[in-house]
């Protein structure tokens, strides 16, 4: 399955993906409706920022293969879609119990406030590219499959090992 | 598949350039608009905040993340500064062109700048006598040099009024001065909103939003006012005339000299430099069978209403004119000028000459204009056309076929001319039924809507429910394209409103001008609402800018809505941010000033708002519906 991953070195911290996640989950899809709707739409995507590291790095669910949030969540609101792989959330059978933010390793899972239930990636449904990455102007967001991101990564760092091989080579 | 061309213009000429230009690997603003895409969220609902080195700030118009700037600057507060600095841009804008034109005038009248003179005397006696200016024993150049002074003086005004502004029927001028709205003097108000809009001075988005609208006045009322009566005192009042448009005006066989930007004191000596014979005699020798000036924007405007000189296109055909292959020169001044102009023009032999002391571009042949020796610069630009013609490569000449006439030159004195001298005739018709109204449809061209659809459609629907439609800018160069701006157009309109264009020989749409001259539509408006012994916002009026995207639309839309017309936008201004100043702006003017604005994309039912607002005015009024 396609994963959104991340290159945190190309984040300018501009929070366009916040926005296009929000109004992708907002009901009327765009942005100038949207910020008048009632409940405010929910974002599912979040830039935190690192002071230290002056960085700002996009930070949204994993949709882990052995998801913790699935494992405790005690209505079976959160569960695994068997064909697409994908960690999804019926609002519907959710109690807002929280257990699933205890347990979640990025602290994705946020909190629907009107509905008191939880919110979080559903890696837009109906749509070829989530918005967060087609909203995203650098590219530090990708949509790909892992060994095709890897594949870009191994390439990138295979780069500077042979630059290292011949000092001065403009390659 | 359509090809994109299909898509982003309505246009058979604009297609067929974009499908050449699409061949040979040009980029368009069409494209470039494309890698924009998606445009930032924050600036679309104008809530970011640069005007401080603590920020840049920007309020998550969600309520999740920070709900204020540094400062403390709300998203109200944020948005109606932001909106303030585009109404200065675009006053500032238009005032500065009317400054230079009052310049001209003055140096003429010095005897500084012999390329010009007077060509309408009338106006200015009429204008004279407008600022008190006695013509009892005086010589014309004495009574020209008075004028010049006083009209300069407007922009360094501190106390008003601006002259212009008692135009305006008393009722109007009243609720300005009662609101606090009436503006002082034209620099004034623009260094005000610089000031206002300063971290920590106004941060109320009521009390800057006025301030708004009193900075439009002064452009509408006083700079662009000025412009338009100066340069009809310089070039002449326009009169009804034929002319071509669209990109087929450009020639195959003569040396094409395109004029764009913004201002006529440049065009108008270009206009004259073409039929200079020895520029001819060397355009012969030169291999070309003469010299075809073209306009895009309202430069061409200006030259089209005064001469009839023939435009080649709007504002998004400025590109497409050089991809034809076979422009010479692409002369430019200021305003709407696009930047890509530079590297665009480096793939074809056009020169790309920039002119004016404040506008320069990537790539151009600088050749900067002065009053002082216009002529013999105008001379200098068209001979390096001309020279340049052997250079153009016929294996890349491709000009579209499409060329429209249309009948142009409706100032407001020729549209009062055409009714007989008064604007009876048209009240009655109005009064009558037959006219529902009047619709002001401006404004420019934006990636954003597909070419000229928004104009053409808008107006299409406004002249088959009778309503006479007023135009300026890239709308009327849009309508003219589209075949709308000549009297046989009728046939289009309702039955009332054909009866009407029918009587008179005119066409439902009156082009009035350049974007300066919606001031024509200002004073025609007050002179309608004089003879009726109401205000303009008791007239069965709208206004309309469907594809506008320039900060001087923003400013134009102020004070049009400041005068009391609705107005509907036809793409987004960056408001949305603040509920509470979107709410102002489409609803609460309507308490303060008699209009609002209302923001609808879809050109049908922006014009059904528009004729819903005059079905109101006319029920208002008592006239049936």
């Amino acid at each position: 399955m396609k994963e959104v991953m991340v290159r945190p070195e190309r984040c300018m911290g501009c929070r366009s993906c916040e926005i296009a996640c929000a109004v992708e989950h907002s009901e009327s899809k765009s942005l100038f409706a949207a910020v008048g709707e009632s409940p405010s739409p929910r974002k599912r995507i979040y830039i935190e920022y690192i002071p230290e590291h002056a960085a700002s790095v996009p930070v949204t669910c994993r949709h882990c293969e052995d998801a913790p949030c699935t494992t405790v969540c005690p209505t079976g609101a959160l569960s695994r879609e068997e064909i697409s792989r994908k960690v999804v959330h019926s609002p519907e059978l959710c109690i807002g119990c929280w257990t699933c933010s205890m347990v979640c390793n990025y602290g994705v899972i946020g909190r629907q406030k009107e509905a008191r239930v939880a919110v979080k990636c559903d890696l837009c449904p109906g749509r070829e590219v989530p918005a967060c990455v087609e909203a995203c102007p650098t590219n530090a967001l990708v949509y790909a499959e892992v060994k095709d991101f890897s594949g870009i990564k191994r390439a990138e760092a295979a780069l500077k090992l042979a630059r290292g091989m011949k000092p001065g080579s403009a390659l | 598949m359509k090809p994109k061309a299909y898509e982003r213009s309505i246009d058979p000429a604009t297609r067929a350039m974009l499908l050449k230009a699409e061949k040979e690997g040009i980029e368009t603003a069409w494209d470039r608009y494309e890698k924009q895409l998606p445009q930032c969220s924050f600036g679309q609902l104008g809530v970011c905040c640069r005007n401080c080195n603590m920020g840049p700030c920007r309020i998550d118009p969600f309520g999740e993340g920070a709900d204020k700037g540094v400062c403390g600057a709300t998203a109200d507060i944020i948005v109606a500064r932001n909106l303030l600095r585009m109404i200065a841009a675009g006053a500032a804008a238009h005032s500065d062109h009317a400054r230079d034109a009052v310049l001209t005038f003055k140096k003429m009248s010095g005897g500084e700048a012999g390329s010009y003179g007077i060509k309408d005397e009338a106006k200015l006696f009429s204008l004279a006598a407008e600022y008190g200016i006695s013509a009892e024993d005086r010589s014309k150049e004495e009574i020209t040099a008075e004028l010049a002074s006083a009209l300069l003086a407007e922009f360094g005004k501190q106390e008003g009024p601006i002259q212009y502004t008692r135009r305006a029927p008393e009722t109007r001028l009243r609720l300005w001065a009662e609101l606090g709205i009436e503006p002082r003097g034209i620099d004034r108000e623009i260094v005000e909103c610089m000031h206002r809009t300063h971290m920590g001075v106004d941060n109320d988005a009521t009390h800057i939003l006025l301030h708004g609208l009193r900075t439009s006045l002064s452009d509408g009322w006083g700079g662009s006012m000025i412009a338009t009566e100066v340069q009809d005192v310089l070039f002449g009042t326009p009169e009804p005339r034929k002319a071509t448009v669209n990109l087929g005006v450009l020639s195959e066989d003569k040396v094409n000299v395109i004029i764009h930007g913004h201002e006529p004191i440049l065009s108008e000596m270009i206009v004259e430099a073409a039929e200079d014979p020895t520029l001819l005699k060397l355009a012969k020798e030169k291999g070309a069978k003469g010299i075809n000036v073209a306009g895009i924007c309202c430069t061409g405007n200006e030259t089209l209403m005064r001469h009839g000189t023939p435009i080649a296109g709007t504002f998004l055909q400025q590109e497409l004119a050089v991809i034809t292959g076979a422009v010479e020169a692409m002369v430019v001044d200021v305003q709407c000028v696009m930047p890509a102009l530079g590297s665009l023009t480096g793939c074809y032999h056009t020169k790309f000459i920039s002119t004016s002391p404040k506008a320069d571009f990537p790539g151009t042949n600088r050749i900067e204009f002065h009053e002082e020796k216009a002529y013999e610069t105008a001379k200098e630009i068209v001979r390096t056309a001309v020279e340049n013609f052997p250079n153009r490569s016929p294996e890349k000449v491709s000009i579209p076929d499409e060329k429209q006439e249309c009948m142009v030159g409706f100032s407001a004195e020729a549209i009062l001319k055409a009714l007989g001298g008064t604007p009876t005739p048209l009240i009655d018709a109005i009064a009558g039924g037959s006219v529902k109204g009047i619709g002001a449809v401006v404004g420019c061209n934006n990636v954003k809507v597909q070419h000229n659809y928004g104009h053409v459609n808008l107006v299409k629907e406004l002249i088959k429910n009778n309503v006479l439609v007023v135009t300026t800018g890239c709308n009327a160069i849009a309508c003219a394209e589209a075949g709308l701006l000549v009297p046989e157009a009728a046939s289009m309109a309702g039955e009332g409103l054909k009866g009407v264009c029918e009587a008179l020989g005119i066409p439902p749409v009156l082009h009035m001008g350049s974007c300066v001259d919606i001031s024509r539509i200002l004073v025609l408006a007050s002179a309608i609402a004089k003879a009726l012994g109401v205000d303009i916002s008791d007239l069965p009026a709208a206004g309309a800018a469907p594809e506008w995207m320039s900060e001087k639309a923003v400013s134009i839309g102020a004070y049009v809505v400041s005068s009391g017309v609705y107005t509907v936008l036809g793409t987004v201004p960056p408001v949305l941010g603040s509920a509470a100043v979107a709410d102002l702006l489409t609803r609460g003017l309507d308490g303060v000033v008699g209009a609002s604005f209302a923001v609808e994309p879809d050109p049908f039912k922006a014009a059904s708002l528009m004729l819903a607002r005059i079905e109101e005015k006319r029920k208002a009024l008592g006239l049936k519906a």
